[in-house]
């Protein structure tokens, strides 16, 4: 089995001798966010005529150690790994470094030593959150805002991120209060149900801004605005972070003001690094932190929501 | 009518509890405002958010009276919004999507009620099965993403209101109301109770189990597509992963509350939609008071557990002995010798 690898391994070399060969191991398809990832990493892949070997784990680490492998007994020039959870890797990428095959890590990060891994492409959460919180620190000015927040998941770590990341901006704005914060899961129903409590405890008039730690949970919240007979994106300012498709159509339609993108361009930066590495061994950062890109209503929604609707989200 | 008013006075005094303690926290709570044509106000919030768990819980009463249990519910829920979003999406127009969307549910019922009633197997693993597998056959509709759609007509059954009345209070309350005039202006509650208390032996009394069971999971079904038309409509679009999410655990504790045994036999369609109401009561309780996130389970745990131990049969028990104690206090300790007989 080892040999007939090999031999594969060797006659398709021999048939792409210039083209660089990258294995990806990929969770799974488990979130839009995720298909568009795949997505974007086989077009970048195409672009820069890079021979693309995917492989799918389903939400299991096991699968994707066997991937790994048979990366490694295919001989491929690199390999990247969106890891399903941070621990166990030690063994599996040693094996990778002693095959002399760069790892790139996209999205998530591992515990393992760092001299293990060629470098990380990810976004940073605080950031993101902080991009959100100057955006509308600069929008009112000096005027008086009450905010309310729609929380991620109680626990997750982009929740906690997110939330620090805003509160670190508007810190020093006087004029700036979160008045109420409560999680929404994440979800347009969790949204949609919290900002309809918001809107009965704080009278709806006497909210300035929504906050949502993520694009679904203020789709949602447009919706309970709507209902209530105000007007979202007017009344009642509206910014979130992730930059998935159905936003820009909203912030198109003027429901919605300001989305920060969660890049799920993760693999153009890995294969930057990763050619830079083949051409002359440079070895990049550790961390290669990806742009959180804020998108207004200035930046024509609609291109964009048609840029993205194909991506797979 | 007396004795149905006996049989739910618990459920009420609870709910009556709640909302008295909600209002120590948010003061507005039983306002109830009239503007732009609808009602609005937390008790209305209530009613209107209620709508999905109540109607679970509908269903949920009747397969745990015959001794079994639905945990598919919350994924059927899941399937049921994406056929309908996915039919409405592909220009089927309201009235199909909604066929379909019912059908869906009896479908999934039918399966559960076959694997139970035919093949055999205990209701808790075979329900178990829809509620895992599900929500792939959802998320395969759905192409895994969240399908969106524009119907007014469709989405006014989740957030339109008829006479100033949300529409899902309407479809919830109409369904109950339903299913025990079906129950019990017929001999049909009986019949499921029969069943529940003791298969073998109404089966030998002439009971066609088999046919009863079957349908029982197939109502359960029906209610479940029901409530996933209103979370769908709700908020314009099918979300495979999350709609329905965790759901079946809080219809089963509906019933729970609402005193009906797990043991199957006796039960009240009434009293579980009361119990789904003191549920969304504390829901959307905390979610008013404003307390960080981090303690909306705590408290959610805590009420529950307060709520059940009150209402516990052992419990009552020692409320009655307790009773009987202090007034046998407060009546004069009887002399020895000293009173003439």
């Amino acid at each position: 089995m080892k040999t007939l690898l090999t031999t594969t391994a060797i006659i398709l070399g021999a048939v792409s001798a210039q083209a660089q060969t990258v294995g990806f191991s990929q969770i799974g398809s488990e979130s839009g966010w995720r298909a568009a990832e795949t997505t974007l990493t086989r077009q970048q892949a195409e672009e820069r005529g890079i021979d693309l070997r995917f492989s799918d784990a389903q939400q299991r680490q096991e699968n994707q150690i066997a991937a790994i492998r048979s990366f490694v007994a295919q001989g491929v020039d690199a390999i990247l790994l969106a890891p399903v959870v941070a621990t166990g890797w030690d063994s599996v990428l040693e094996e990778a470094a002693e095959a002399e095959i760069p790892v790139v890590l996209l999205d998530r990060r591992v515990d393992s030593s760092d001299d293990l891994y060629l470098t990380a492409v990810g976004s940073d959460l605080v950031h993101e959150g902080e991009v959100a919180g100057q955006w509308l620190a600069d929008e009112v000015g000096d005027e008086e805002c009450r905010i309310v927040e729609l929380e991620g998941t109680t626990g997750s770590s982009p929740a906690i991120d997110r939330a620090t990341g805003f509160r670190n901006a508007i810190e020093g704005h006087d004029n700036l209060e979160i008045v109420r914060s409560q999680t929404g899961d994440f979800t347009r129903t969790g949204g949609k149900e919290v900002m309809e409590s918001f809107l009965q405890a704080e009278s709806g008039n006497e909210i300035c801004a929504l906050y949502a730690h993520n694009d679904d949970m203020a789709l949602g919240a447009i919706q309970a605005i709507n209902e209530a007979g105000m007007n979202p994106g007017e009344d009642i300012l509206i910014v979130s972070i992730d930059a998935v498709p159905d936003i820009f159509q909203a912030i198109a339609n003027g429901d919605a003001n300001a989305t920060v993108e969660l890049t799920p361009n993760m693999a153009g930066p890995a294969f930057d690094a990763l050619e830079a590495y083949w051409e002359s061994g440079t070895e990049p950062e550790k961390f290669i932190q990806t742009d959180s890109a804020l998108y207004t209503q200035d930046d024509d929604p609609m291109a964009e929501y048609e840029a993205r609707k194909d991506l797979g989200y | 009518m007396k004795r149905a008013l006996r049989r739910v006075l618990p459920q009420i005094v609870t709910l009556a509890i709640l909302m008295a303690l909600t209002s120590v926290f948010f003061p507005q709570f039983l306002a109830v405002d009239y503007q732009g044509g609808r009602l609005s106000g937390p008790v209305v919030d209530v009613l209107k958010r209620g709508a999905p768990v109540a109607l679970l819980a509908v269903g949920m009463t009747l397969v745990i009276a015959t001794r079994g249990i639905d945990l598919s519910v919350g994924t059927v829920m899941a399937i049921t919004g994406a056929a309908g979003a996915w039919a409405i999406a592909s220009g089927w127009g309201v009235g199909p999507a909604l066929l379909l969307a019912l059908a869906t549910g009896l479908v999934c019922g039918l399966w559960n009620g076959c694997l139970v009633a035919i093949i055999g197997i205990q209701p808790i693993v075979a329900t178990l099965i829809l509620m895992t597998s599900g929500r792939g056959i959802a998320q395969l509709i759905t192409e895994g993403r969240i399908l969106t759609f524009n119907d007014p007509a469709f989405s006014w059954l989740g957030s339109g209101s008829l006479a100033a009345v949300p529409v899902p209070i309407f479809i919830w309350v109409l369904t109950a109301i339903a299913f025990a005039a079906l129950m019990r202006r017929t001999a049909l509650g009986l019949l499921v109770e029969a069943i529940g208390i003791n298969r073998s032996a109404s089966a030998l009394a002439g009971i066609n189990a088999k046919v009863l069971l079957i349908a029982v999971y197939m109502a359960s079904g029906l209610c479940a597509a029901l409530a996933g038309i209103i979370a769908t409509a709700d908020i314009r679009g099918a979300d495979a992963n999350n709609a329905g999410l965790w759901l079946e655990l809080d219809a089963i504790l509906a019933v729970v509350i609402g005193g009906n045994s797990l043991l199957g036999g006796r039960f009240s369609i009434a009293a579980s939609v009361l119990g789904a109401m003191i549920i969304q009561t504390i829901d959307t309780g905390i979610l008013l008071s404003g307390f960080p996130s981090e303690y909306n389970l705590v408290i959610k745990a805590g009420l529950v557990l307060t709520v059940l131990v009150v209402q516990s049969p052992n419990m009552a028990r020692h409320w009655f002995l307790l009773r009987r104690r202090a007034q046998r206090l407060r009546e004069p300790a009887p002399v020895e010798g000293s009173a003439p007989r």
